[in-house]
């Protein structure tokens, strides 16, 4: 295998972890982020019992996305966790409490209500610091030999935070979506009808960012509106409208799965409009995935367990999910 | 006062990874027991056994679920904390990490939900199967870690090039000096500290008379268990002692407070280290006994620690009080079960309230033996974090002071929340006891239609238990 090539498999398994992570724990995210518009104990119950037997699961590939990073990326791995040193921190410790939430509140009694909020507030500021580093990434880190030379603050912009709303409108999207398909009753009915509301929204942040990023980097604009690549990339928005609009029918017309999968298609269509947009840099505006990439050994030997490995962990996603397959009823809830 | 960005970076690294420990360190045995009992539910068709697996499966969940996000935490430091360290050893340390995630993580978080969720849903096969897979997975994780970790006291296998560690020989890094004692000794250390919390909740139990019949199977499966796995944990740490004399003598010489090469050494029951004077104010000691231990020889000498300079010194006091600590405790886990052995062996064991009393109390010496050991450890390998190799000092990112502290200060009040709580609500399962549900019904009727032969497994099993 030419070592050429390495950087780019790498690159491209961490991009399917990262897309992976996005649409898998999106949704447990965002069935978090919708947790206060929740009647009753009952409700939260059948919400979060959703959800319960796939969360931790869901996790496991940020962790995979952030190691992979490192293995095959170290040098990109070090400069972008120093420039976001802060969103990623209070990332974690916002998961760090929705995550012991899921447990916590099985045997509270009267402090129920707190784990209730953290597990809300822990789903919220986690998607929102996602946002915040995905708007980080896109509009750059300052990088001088190899390692960050920018400042503690330098993410903290308002297209940052504009990214942070989006990922947070997105996440909940797919909760609402999830909830549809997964849950009867009044939580179903109630997600219904928060799914369109965030369709609107998303669209909206959507159109925002393909708006702002070529007007604000030149680099971005170059690559969508220079020919040839415009006569390609023109179908990506086109697409993008018409899942939502498919979204927005099936969601009108009573449909329970298919809502869910145009949600992830919806995120899949902006995520490869991401990539393109940023490709082949890791940290834009200077390092690609050639500049920081590993020893040709150290990816080699790690490619060799990944790729056997790979379809086997997928084989336990489809195996888990179909085992928990099925709706959550109303009073049905989280026990085990 | 000007702030010492390393410190507080190696403060807050110290106290995240200590926090985190705290729960892989417990449920590693925990996971291996609960599945134990749930081979010997199918093996002898006793529902008692299910009872309390299911009892110390809801401990597991909330221990476990305190691991994972502790745990997701540390794999992101590593990048906001130690940047170059994570340049410098990326290349060796990362892809073992990366396996951990691939062959262990998912396997946990998959079999986990079923462990959790799956009664009255899946035959009861899968369900005791699921149990195992998540005991394996844990296993698994301690394998890479410790690995990653031992590479880091006893780095082989790699050649430096422009100040980057790379691989040479992959069978050599993982399967490097330390590794396998430091592997065996961390797995013992986790079976240990399960085996004294399900030692302490049984005797706990039976003096207050609740559960009795659970607390009987606790107390008998965890005494005779301990027996063997105290005094054999006395062996692991002393070949572990061996290897680090040999790799890491300072390190040793730090454990022992010993100063000078040309003397035998003493071993110091107690002292107080001097590091300006570089020697001992105090010292309560038996003469040569360190010799004899170390080199099996009365007068066997070993190196002293003024054999290097002193900014080449680990923390003496740190790594001579916390060697200390975990010593004693395995002492007192030695005597604890030897004498449960004992007194089972007589029949005396469950009317001997005063060993059930001193018993009950002694489920947090685990904890803090591992907790000791690793400070040990650790701290016995600085100033270096890859011995030899690069120096803490060195690894940093290079963030403020100030920022490392706030973020610390954020660790320590969110970690001070969960922590305590945690604590809290385990206690509570424990006060509930194991006398909760039996064997749910499958949820007939509703849309969670269980598998079919999971439907009759269930029966089954429904049928068997009552």
């Amino acid at each position: 295998m030419g070592e050429w090539d390495l950087p780019l498999i790498w690159a491209g398994i961490i991009g399917i972890a990262v897309a992976l992570y996005v649409i898998l724990d999106g949704f447990d995210l965002g069935v978090g982020i919708l947790f206060p518009f929740s009647r009753d104990e009952k409700e939260r119950d059948q919400m979060i019992g959703s959800i319960a037997p796939f969360w931790d699961g869901n996790e496991t590939w940020l962790v995979l996305g952030g190691v992979g990073l490192w293995v095959a990326f170290p040098p990109a791995y070090a400069a972008i966790m120093s420039a976001l040193y802060l969103p990623v921190i209070v990332m974690l410790l916002a998961l760090v409490f929705r995550g012991v939430a899921f447990e916590f509140r099985t045997v509270a009694e009267t402090s129920k209500r707190y784990w209730n909020f953290a597990f809300a507030a822990g789903s919220a500021l986690a998607a929102i610091c996602q946002g915040v580093i995905l708007g980080a990434l896109i509009q750059g880190i300052n990088v001088k030999d190899g390692g960050f030379a920018g400042s503690a603050f330098d993410w903290a912009t308002p297209f940052a935070l504009m990214c942070g709303l989006g990922v947070l409108a997105g996440y909940a999207l797919l909760g609402a979506t999830w909830l549809v398909m997964k849950t009867d009753g009044e939580v179903a009915t109630r997600a219904k009808r928060h799914a369109k509301m965030l369709v609107l929204a998303v669209l909206g942040f959507m159109a925002l960012v393909s708006l702002w990023t070529p007007l604000a980097f030149e680099r971005i604009a170059t690559r969508w509106f220079s020919t040839p690549n415009i006569y390609y990339l023109w179908p990506v928005p086109l697409l993008t409208a018409a899942t939502a609009f498919a979204l927005w029918r099936w969601l009108e017309t009573g449909r329970e799965i298919p809502p869910f999968i145009a949600a992830i298609v919806l995120f899949l269509l902006g995520y490869a409009g991401l990539v393109i947009s940023v490709f082949p840099y890791l940290v834009p505006p200077s390092l690609t995935i050639w500049d920081t990439a590993a020893s040709a050994a150290s990816q080699r030997f790690m490619l060799i367990g990944t790729l056997p490995l790979l379809p086997i962990i997928l084989g336990y996603v489809v195996f888990v999910y179909w085992i928990f397959r099925g709706k959550v009823r109303h009073g049905e809830g989280y026990h085990h | 006062m000007e702030l010492d960005p390393i410190l507080i970076a190696r403060l807050q690294f110290a106290f995240t990874i200590t926090f985190h420990i705290i729960f892989p360190a417990f449920t590693i045995g925990l996971s291996a027991y609960i599945a134990t009992l749930l081979v010997m539910w199918v093996g002898t068709g006793q529902d008692r056994y299910q009872r309390l697996a299911r009892f110390w499966t809801r401990i597991f969940a909330v221990s476990f679920a305190m691991g994972v996000v502790s745990g997701i935490v540390l794999s992101y430091q590593f990048g906001t904390n130690w940047s170059r360290f994570s340049v410098f050893a990326g290349n060796i340390v990362g892809p073992l990490i990366g396996y951990e995630v691939l062959t262990a993580f998912f396997l946990e978080a998959t079999f986990l939900g079923i462990m959790l969720f799956g009664w009255g849903r899946v035959p009861r096969w899968l369900q005791v199967l699921s149990s195992i897979m998540v005991a394996i997975g844990t296993i698994i994780s301690a394998f890479w870690v410790l690995a990653a970790n031992s590479w880091m006291h006893t780095p082989t296998g790699h050649e430096i090039v422009d100040g980057v560690a790379m691989p040479l020989d992959w069978w050599a890094i993982v399967f490097n000096p330390s590794f396998p004692y430091r592997l065996a000794h961390m797995l013992n250390a986790s079976f240990l500290t399960a085996g004294f919390v399900v030692l302490a909740v049984g005797a706990r139990y039976w003096l207050s008379d609740r559960h009795p019949e659970q607390a009987r199977i606790m107390i008998k499966m965890a005494v005779v268990l301990l027996a063997i796995l105290a005094p054999l944990q006395l062996l692991i740490g002393d070949q572990h002692g061996l290897n680090t004399l040999k790799h890491q003598p300072i390190k040793i010489a730090a454990i022992e407070a010993h100063w000078d090469s040309d003397k035998p050494v003493d071993f110091h029951i107690f002292a107080w280290p001097n590091e300006a004077a570089q020697t001992n104010d105090w010292a309560l000691s038996i003469p040569n006994a360190g010799s004899l231990v170390l080199t099996h020889k009365l007068n066997g000498l070993i190196i002293g620690l003024k054999d290097v300079a002193p900014q080449n010194r680990p923390p003496i006091k740190t790594v001579f009080f916390a060697f200390r600590i975990m010593l004693a405790i395995g002492f007192f886990m030695i005597a604890a079960a030897l004498i449960g052995a004992w007194l089972l062996w007589r029949g005396m064991l469950l009317d001997t309230r005063w060993y059930l009393r001193i018993v009950s109390h002694s489920w947090w010496t685990g904890f803090v033996a591992v907790v000791a050991g690793w400070v040990t450890t650790e701290s016995g390998r600085q100033p270096w974090v890859v011995q030899g190799m690069l120096r803490t000092a060195d690894a940093t990112s290079p963030n403020a002071a100030s920022m490392v502290l706030s973020t610390l200060i954020l660790f320590v009040i969110v970690y001070a929340i969960v922590f305590a709580m945690g604590i809290y609500y385990i206690n509570r399962l424990i006060e509930r006891g194991p006398q909760g549900r039996a064997v749910e019904p499958p949820e007939q009727g509703s849309g969670r239609r269980p598998l079919s032969s999971a439907h009759d497994a269930g029966r089954e099993a429904l049928a068997r238990g009552s």
